[in-house]
């Protein structure tokens, strides 16, 4: 009743929760705020100074860092909306965005869910239902068996019937789970069990399904919209081949265009690419409103087709009820805010342009910037943006993050650091822009897939748009340096050493002038002291630096290079490596910012930029130059342990005891015993207290173990260790203590010496 | 036309207002032949020491060098630069020290010294080379030593001492210890700075032997490096002979008994960078409250303008020919800024230029020889030592001088008077003065104009430069004539071949003891510098010399 109270009577929406984080939560307020439509952003404690809650007008804290306990919890999110007064929730992507059942909570409290209703998404959200409406609507679906009958003999017709390879999937889940490529029928029975099990084991429903397996196919996907009047309107494909892990890293709208282009495959075979003709595109476009249509659909959607590269084919895969993370390449060519038109739907307007209206120029890229570890198997990685700075924002390059600089991408959410978004009038063109900005697109504090990115961008067969959902495994040897390959190897290691140079000179001229601006004490009076370059008596004055090369591409790990800066008169560096005295590059800083220098090396001038912070004992220094970033270690302190400077002790006093004994401090009296003999203590663990000099100590155990040998009473006079002269009178009490992991109650060998005791004095009145 | 009239005048006034009066022509003729032969001849004056200066720097050679290395240990020069503040000069004094005094060379007589800020304090290092002899001190090597310390005391800077040394050479034992400007007076100079609140700082990166070890123990606070700093009276040998108790270095003398045990060292360093880096934090903490500069030392404008002449010239404007005359002013125009300089009495006296001008920033008066000492010239120097005294004005002597004029009519006229009106100025006058000997400098002239026996606070030779009490052809003819009428009076002819051979011996010792590398060798100044230096030289040398308060001067009776 609510609904249609509101369609009647359009009360529009004058304030929106966004129960989401990060970059899409911001981007949505920026459209809103565009509208003059109020915000509100929800947060969970990890989020408290994020740039979502600093963006919104109100905040609400819905709970712990956990999702479950937060942006995944409806209750608190639909109270944050009712005491800030939202009439609307935007649920972003991911988190709640494709809950059916956050949907309907939200319709039951009268609030306006922008989104699909909630019986689309119920319907899209199981894959073997959605499969079913959509093969009854005539939308092309891969060739498959989808039916309840999971008889294995019957199971088995079926693929042969389909053809192999076959692909088995759970009907439930995703993310790979249990998902078995069978080549040929005398696999099928073992896949087919196997599939089964781990299908149950995840998702407690062991349902099957069959599917013809393409070997080379193309995610492309289409952009639906439909209003709360029956219309619905697709506003072309996107291209989202490129991923990794099942996830995508690079999008493109629209679609490769290919007319008839033969080109070679790797078995030598050839084949002809799909030609995204105009045709092929209404197809495509055709088939997704059907799909819409058939689910009820209004607000936005996306509906996602394989394509199968050899025969042309595409066929439905799956809907995604929500706004996509990739939307923003779709608005870029079509020149539409799609976040707007969601808001306009959701308050019951029609759809602002028909079907031929919808422009379509050039061409859009988006590249997912993640904070991952790209060697370790794209590992999700966490840590600190010590220094975040993103190319400039313009018509044509858009940046959408949620963080920035001093933020922590934590373990809790997905490490998405930003989506940057290139437009540009033809593939080509765009395609040039893209790898200007990433390469243009600094973060230090934290591995990222930036340097990735920028190689899969620059690569020729993606420039050539041969791209296709195993793009990544297909050319990894052009993607990682292999160390095998010396060549490739001594190549970065030469850039790199390059990029060590560069950034000698740029944090010597730092260092300096910074010095020479702060000057301490009466400031001018010895500045001539600190004249450039600093002037020696017959030589030139030398630096010399250690920086260490985390070589991310290798796992050697890091290299260690030295190297020596010699002070020319022109106020220009002269800088050798240490291994390689030949290559002498003479360098000429000029500081322009904090960040920024401008270098000349040997006779090239170009940009540099320098991002230093520092991380318990060592300096970490980012350098971006050209199209490289490269990132050096350098101790700048000392990693000091509690052994070392212990290791040494006279050597009357080191024979007299055993290891781990506790000696009296000084001559005193026992005043109380804490622990009895035999007890277990912590490390640290007071043991008694000991009075002299009018004043109460506290001695405590050195290490863990057990206590040995304690014949000790309070009232007890205890002497002084250091008159050796009498070493054995002079023992008052010795109690051992053992290290012992096992907790045996014997003496253990122990590294701790008589003196790692610690006293505490207690003053007593 | 009233307005007319005042807009003409208030131009004229404009133009006398920037009207410069001071800025020096450029007297040199570049054309000339003996430009050309000069040149020629400072060139290879150059390239020698060029290639001294080389040998110098790869201290103890290669080997020791390597071996050095292998102990986790920095050479004195790279421990310097690491306890230097980011991007700041260091003024090393007397690099040539040594040089070829020995049998065995001793590369910058086994010491480095200079000075050079850290925390922005201006400090006095003085770092052992243990790739020289174990860094053992020669004789020469305590007189360097002694010479920065009395720098130190006399500018007041805190003294920094890295020390690596062995001790005392022992085959020189007679000539290093027991004199009283010999090695022991090294703790008495720690002892007066110290009690005159100037701080000694010892960092102990090596072995510190024997008398050595109280270069730390006297030191007000002091550093020990773990591992390679050893503190004993006597080492492991001279125990197990004395006592016969086997111990090693480390744990007769390490770092760890020194900060935990025996309290001769103040703190524990785990590496030698730790060692410099705890260097830099004590002076950073020194504060020394209270203690400001005294007014009159505070006249430096921070912006100042280079000289308008190259000063690299000065290689080939000096003449290594001493007879050659050449104009002081065209030195003097490649030192100053902007090569503004305000002669005072320029028509009175003139073979003594006197004037005022800056050096980065920094006020000086600069006297400079242009020919022979006369009445009127001993008298201008005097009259302008007073004037910069009175003033607080820093003195920088541009020494090129054969001596004051013989002969009876100057005697007559009193030159002996005059000069010691000279001598007196010079030598009462406390504020700063720096000395070069850019030429000769001969007899009573090496006096007069502020030669090492009146303590300038820095004294630097060119390469050309001369020193000796009279020319060595004079000499020759002064010690001929004796020896003639020695030989008449025992009735021995003496034929003018034989007399010759003997003028050309003495000629030969007076060329070799007047060389710039003999008085260098012996510490008889502070360094042989670059002519190209000069500027910067003087400046950082008048610079350090600011610390102190120079006090009022007061001189003696001026004969009339």
């Amino acid at each position: 009743t609510v609904r249609e109270f509101s369609a009647s009577e359009p009360r529009r929406i004058e304030k929106i929760l966004i129960a989401n984080r990060g970059e899409i939560a911001c981007r949505i307020m920026r459209t809103a705020k565009r509208l003059g439509i109020q915000t509100v952003a929800v947060y969970s404690d990890a989020d408290r100074y994020s740039l979502h809650v600093k963006s919104a007008d109100e905040a609400v804290h819905i709970g712990p860092p956990p999702a479950r306990l937060s942006y995944l919890n409806a209750s608190s999110i639909l109270d944050a909306a009712v005491r800030t007064g939202a009439q609307a929730i935007h649920p972003g992507y991911g988190f709640l965005s494709e809950s059916a059942d956050f949907a309907q909570l939200c319709e039951d409290k009268g609030l306006t869910f922008i989104g699909p209703p909630a019986s689309a998404i119920r319907d899209m959200g199981d894959k073997s239902a959605s499969k079913r409406i959509m093969g009854a609507a005539g939308v092309p679906l891969v060739p498959g068996y989808h039916g309840n009958d999971q008889d294995i003999d019957l199971m088995k017709l079926e693929a042969d019937k389909i053809g192999y390879p076959i692909l088995i999937k759970p009907t439930h889940g995703g993310g790979g789970k249990g998902m078995r490529i069978v080549q040929s029928p005398d696999e099928f029975v073992e896949a087919f069990l196997g599939a089964q099990r781990e299908a149950a084991a995840s998702f407690g429903v062991s349902t099957i399904l069959l599917e013809k397996y393409i070997t080379r196919p193309r995610h492309i996907e289409v952009q639906i919209f439909g209003d709360k009047h029956g219309n619905v309107l697709h506003l072309y494909e996107r291209d989202c081949s490129v991923q990794r892990r099942h996830q995508k890293i690079i999008e493109e709208a629209p679609a490769v265009m290919f007319i008839s282009c033969l080109v070679s495959s790797c078995n030598g075979n050839s084949f002809v690419q799909p030609n995204v003709s105009n045709d092929f595109r209404s197809h495509l476009g055709q088939a997704a409103v059907s799909a819409a249509k058939a689910v009820g659909y209004h607000n936005a959607g996306t509906v996602e087709f394989i394509v199968d590269t050899v025969s042309g084919q595409f066929y439905f895969m799956e809907m995604n009820t929500r706004l996509q993370v990739e939307h923003p390449v779709t608005e870029m060519i079509v020149g539409q805010d799609l976040v707007e038109w969601q808001i306009r739907v959701a308050n019951g307007e029609h759809l602002p342009i028909s079907q031929s209206q919808i422009p379509l120029s050039g061409h859009a890229f988006e590249a997912r910037i993640y904070a991952e570890n790209v060697p370790k198997g794209f590992l999700p990685a966490t840590g600190v943006l010590h220094h975040y700075h993103h190319v400039p924002v313009s018509p044509t390059v858009r940046v959408e993050t949620g963080v920035e600089r001093g933020d922590t991408v934590s373990m809790h959410y997905d490490p998405m650091i930003a989506k940057l978004v290139v437009w540009g009038e033809n593939r080509t063109a765009a395609l040039v822009k893209l790898k200007d900005c990433l390469s243009k697109f600094q973060v230090a504090g934290l591995p990222t897939n930036i340097n990735f990115l920028l190689k899969l961008a620059s690569h020729q067969a993606f420039e050539n748009g041969d791209v296709e959902t195993h793009f990544i495994e297909r050319f990894q040897d052009d993607l990682f340096v292999d160390p095998s390959n010396s060549l490739l190897v001594d190549k970065v290691a030469g850039a790199a050493r390059f990029g060590a140079t560069l950034a000698a000179a740029c944090l010597i001229e730092k260092e300096n002038s910074e010095f020479r601006e702060n000057l301490p004490g009466s400031k001018g009076i010895n500045s001539i002291w600190y004249s450039s370059p600093p002037f020696r008596v017959h030589h030139c004055a030398r630096h010399t630096m250690e920086l260490e090369w985390e070589n991310e591409y290798d796992s050697s790990g890091s290299k260690l290079l030295k190297i020596s800066t010699t002070y020319k008169e022109d106020g220009s560096y002269l800088i050798e490596a240490e291994e390689d005295s030949s290559q002498c590059v003479e360098v000429k800083v000029t500081c322009i910012g904090n960040h920024d220098f401008r270098v000349e090396a040997d006779g090239v001038i170009m940009d540099v930029c320098l991002a230093v912070y520092s991380k318990d004992q060592t300096q970490l220094i980012h350098i971006w130059h050209g199209s490289h970033h490269h990132h050096f270690k350098q101790r700048i302190g000392l990693e000091l342990s509690d052994d070392d400077d212990l290791e040494h002790k006279p050597r009357f006093e080191k024979s007299s005891y055993p290891q781990g004994s506790v000696v009296a401090p000084m001559a005193g009296l026992v005043v109380k015993l804490l622990v009895k003999d035999g007890t277990k203590v912590e490390g640290g663990q007071p043991i008694l207290v000991l009075e002299a000099m009018k004043m109460e100590h506290v001695v405590k155990a050195p290490s863990a173990g057990y206590v040995h040998g304690l014949h000790l009473a309070a009232g007890q006079q205890v002497s002084d260790v250091s008159r050796s002269n009498n070493t054995s009178s002079s023992l008052s009490f010795l109690n051992s203590f053992g290290k012992s992991r096992d907790h045996a109650p014997k003496l253990c060998s122990s590294r701790v010496s008589y003196r790692n005791f610690d006293t505490i004095s207690v003053v007593r009145n | 036309s009233a307005s007319r009239k005042s807009l003409a005048a208030l131009q004229i006034a404009q133009t006398i207002r920037n009207y410069s009066l001071g800025v020096l022509p450029d007297g040199v003729d570049w054309n000339s032949e003996a430009f050309s032969r000069n040149s020629k001849a400072m060139d290879g004056l150059i390239s020698d020491l060029q290639s001294h200066i080389h040998k110098v720097l790869g201290g103890g050679g290669t080997v020791a060098v390597k071996r050095n290395r292998s102990r986790n240990k920095l050479l004195p020069r790279e421990r310097i630069d690491r306890l230097l503040d980011p991007g700041a000069s260091f003024l090393e004094l007397s690099q040539l020290a040594g040089h070829e005094l020995y049998e065995e060379s001793l590369p910058s007589a086994g010491i480095i010294t200079g000075i050079g800020p850290v925390h922005g304090r201006l400090c006095m290092f003085v770092a052992n080379d243990p790739t020289v002899k174990g860094g053992t001190y020669y004789p020469i090597t305590v007189k360097k030593h002694l010479r920065a310390q009395e720098i130190a005391a006399h500018c007041k800077l805190p003294c920094i001492y890295l020390v690596d040394s062995g001790g005392a050479f022992l085959p020189k034992q007679a000539e290093v210890f027991p004199d009283r400007e010999n090695f022991g007076r090294i703790f008495y100079n720690q002892s007066i700075m110290s009690a005159d609140g100037i701080p000694q700082i010892a960092l102990v990166l090596g072995s510190c032997t024997a008398g050595g070890a109280y270069i730390p123990a006297m030191a007000d606070e002091s550093v020990m490096v773990k591992g390679n700093g050893t503190i004993f009276l006597a080492g492991p040998p001279l125990v197990k002979a004395a006592t016969g108790e086997e111990v090693s270095a480390e744990d007769l003398g390490g770092a760890s008994v020194h900060c935990k045990t025996s309290g001769v060292s103040d703190y524990f360093a785990q590496d030698e960078l730790h060692g410099l880096a705890l260097g830099r934090n004590i002076i950073k903490n020194l504060h020394m409250a209270g203690r400001s500069l005294k007014s009159g030392l505070q006249n430096i404008n921070s912006e100042y303008k280079e000289p308008l002449y190259d000063v690299k010239e000065l290689r080939f404007i000096a003449p290594t020919e001493h007879k050659q005359q050449f104009d002081i002013r065209s030195v003097i125009a490649r030192i100053v800024d902007g090569s503004e300089f305000d002669e005072f009495k320029k028509l009175y006296g003139t073979t003594l230029v006197t004037g005022f001008g800056r050096i980065f920033g920094q006020p000086v008066g600069i006297i400079g020889n242009n020919g022979i000492l006369f009445n009127e010239s001993a008298l201008k120097g005097a009259h302008f030592i007073q004037l910069c005294t009175q003033r607080n004005i820093p003195l920088v002597f541009l020494q090129n001088i054969t001596g004051f004029m013989v002969g009876s009519r100057s005697e007559a006229n009193g030159i002996a008077k005059s000069g010691a009106k000279m001598v007196m100025a010079v030598s009462c006058a406390k504020v700063p003065k720096v000395t070069i000997i850019i030429g000769g400098s001969f007899g009573a002239g090496n006096y007069a104009m502020c030669g090492r026996a009146y303590s300038p606070d820095f004294m630097y030779l060119w390469p050309n430069a001369k020193i000796s009490v009279m020319g060595g052809a004079q000499a020759a003819g002064v010690l001929a004539q004796i020896e003639r009428g020695n030989k008449k009076k025992k009735g021995i002819e003496w034929d003018e071949e034989e007399e010759e051979k003997f003028k050309a011996k003495v000629v030969e010792a007076y060329e070799r003891e007047g060389n710039s590398y003999y008085s260098t060798a012996r510490l008889w100044d502070d360094g042989i510098i670059d002519p190209a230096d000069t500027r910067k030289v003087i400046g950082l040398s008048i610079s350090a010399s600011m610390n102190r308060d120079p006090g009022e001067t007061k001189y003696g009776v001026f004969r009339m």
